[in-house]
């Protein structure tokens, strides 16, 4: 199931554990990446904390964490080329895998259709 | 009120839209940041082709002596930058700043001897203030214009070939040559000149003609429009000062290792030493050297070190010694590169200093500038 943040965070969940990353739109916002510094596997957040950094040619910007969890797993493969995330921000350009604290939270988030509307 | 209809449109805003472009306000106008194909691509594509700049925004001013004599405009103009203006051939542009009582810089212009006058182009934040600053100054003795034109730099290897196509006396211009001449009956003024570090051109053009003229360049399959994040991204890597982020009033020439601009005439035992404003400080610091200087710096990892990070001399960041003012990613060198202040103690190429992002304190070092090697047609 796909969920998404107002802030351009998408969600696969599978299970308790969400594959995260940002979204389409976010990407073509953000220009090329030239930079990713992802989260350490085993560390927790909390919803809106700071999980990780992008940097494009021009800017920085946070990747926020879409609900509270542990990062069980990271995607190494967008440290070494963050173009990646420009080039599949929704399949190969995933950042983390988060284990969810409370599963039922992410009903609150936007499914595809609300994400559209919001963006559109 | 709808924030972007206060801002200025240049000649070209409507070229830009239909090209696509994402629009940004800068210094007071509504400005290309990027097009379809991306700030990576448009750098690069400037480095190994031609890239095609609106920089309309920016002032063209004329400095005209009301006796008509250029050497009048030029004595006038030494006044205010501690420039060599006089020696200026016919034809010829220089480097320069206007500089203030304290040895600061107020902006940083492109000075040119076009027959009996002078042909200055400046910053467009600052241009109302250079205005008056000229006024105010020289205003007694010269007529201080503002054209109304547009302008548009063709910057990149292939710059000359293209621009050739419409005037073919252009390849034998050298760097800061500076010629009048009819683009397809368009009356213009081309200099060889530009700030991404690469051989090329910019052209000043009558308003209605502008867009005539951009887009019979763009027409070539070697021309691509190039926004302002490519722009900077270039400049930075050619080492190339942005006013108002590398050299403000509060750095002075010689802080900003802009020495090279200033002539043997207007230093210390020359001809016309002196008599700009805060030349006191800037030929003692011409002498004697200034405590602090800008270098190049090249973060070690891959983290990109932006502007107003803060400079350390130790891993810990016990000892603050200075501060990026500008920092990116340069699409050429592959890598991050930055320029910021550090104290003549630290500015040895090679030295190894620490910059402050996100908490983490980064090795970086000093490197010598330009990131990349020009490829101005000396």
């Amino acid at each position: 199931m796909l969920k998404f943040t107002a802030e351009h965070e998408w969600l696969e969940l599978d299970g308790d554990v969400a594959t995260v990353g940002i979204t389409t739109y976010a990407v073509e916002q953000l220009g090329d990446l030239v930079f990713v510094e992802l989260p350490e596997v085993g560390k927790s957040f909390a919803k809106n904390d700071d999980a990780a950094t992008v940097e494009s040619v021009k800017a920085a910007s946070e990747v926020y964490c879409p609900l509270d969890g542990e990062i069980t797993e990271v995607n190494e493969a967008i440290v070494a080329d963050p173009s990646l995330v420009n080039s599949d921000p929704q399949g190969a350009g995933w950042f983390f895998k988060l284990k969810l604290k409370n599963l039922s939270d992410a009903d609150a988030l936007l499914d595809e259709a609300a994400y559209k509307e919001l963006i559109a | 009120m709808d924030d972007t209809a206060a801002l200025k449109k240049t000649p070209l805003h409507a070229l830009h839209l239909s090209l696509g472009a994402r629009m940004v306000p800068f210094a007071g106008y509504d400005m290309p940041v990027q097009y379809p194909a991306g700030v990576m691509k448009e750098h690069l594509h400037t480095r190994s082709e031609a890239g095609l700049f609106d920089v309309s925004h920016m002032g063209q001013i004329i400095v005209k002596a009301k006796s008509g004599s250029y050497e009048d405009a030029a004595l006038a103009l030494e006044s205010l930058v501690p420039v060599d203006i006089l020696g200026l051939a016919e034809g010829r542009q220089r480097y320069g700043f206007f500089t203030d009582d304290t040895g600061g810089i107020l902006d940083d212009l492109m000075i040119t001897h076009v027959d009996d006058h002078l042909f200055v182009v400046v910053n467009a934040a600052c241009k109302e203030a250079d205005l008056a600053h000229l006024q105010a100054n020289i205003g007694d003795q010269c007529d201080i214009t503002l054209l109304n034109r547009a302008l548009i730099a063709l910057q990149g290897p292939r710059a000359v070939e293209v621009l050739a196509e419409l005037w073919a006396d252009v390849a034998a211009m050298k760097f800061m040559d500076v010629r009048h001449c009819r683009l397809h009956d368009i009356s213009c003024l081309v200099s060889r000149s530009g700030y991404s570090g690469e051989d090329g051109f910019e052209i000043s053009v009558p308003v209605d003609k502008a867009e005539d003229v951009a887009m019979r360049l763009l027409e070539h399959p070697d021309v691509q429009a190039i926004g302002l994040g490519a722009r900077d991204s270039l400049r930075l890597e050619a080492g190339l000062c942005l006013y108002g982020n590398d050299i403000d009033t509060t750095t002075s020439p010689v802080e900003a290792v802009l020495e090279w601009a200033m002539q043997k005439a207007r230093r210390g035992n020359g001809a016309r030493a002196g008599g700009f404003p805060g030349s006191g400080r800037i030929l003692s610091e011409l002498e004697n050297g200034a405590s602090r200087r800008r270098v190049g710096l090249k973060p070690e990892g891959k983290a990109p070190v932006r502007g107003h990070a803060k400079l350390y001399a130790d891993a810990e960041g016990k000892v603050e010694i200075g501060e990026v003012t500008s920092g990116g990613f340069g699409p050429s060198v592959e890598g991050p590169v930055a320029m910021g202040y550090v104290p003549v103690s630290h500015s040895a190429v090679g030295t190894l200093v620490y910059a402050e992002v996100r908490g983490k304190f980064l090795p970086v070092s000093v490197s010598t500038l330009p990131f990349v090697t020009p490829t101005y047609k000396r």
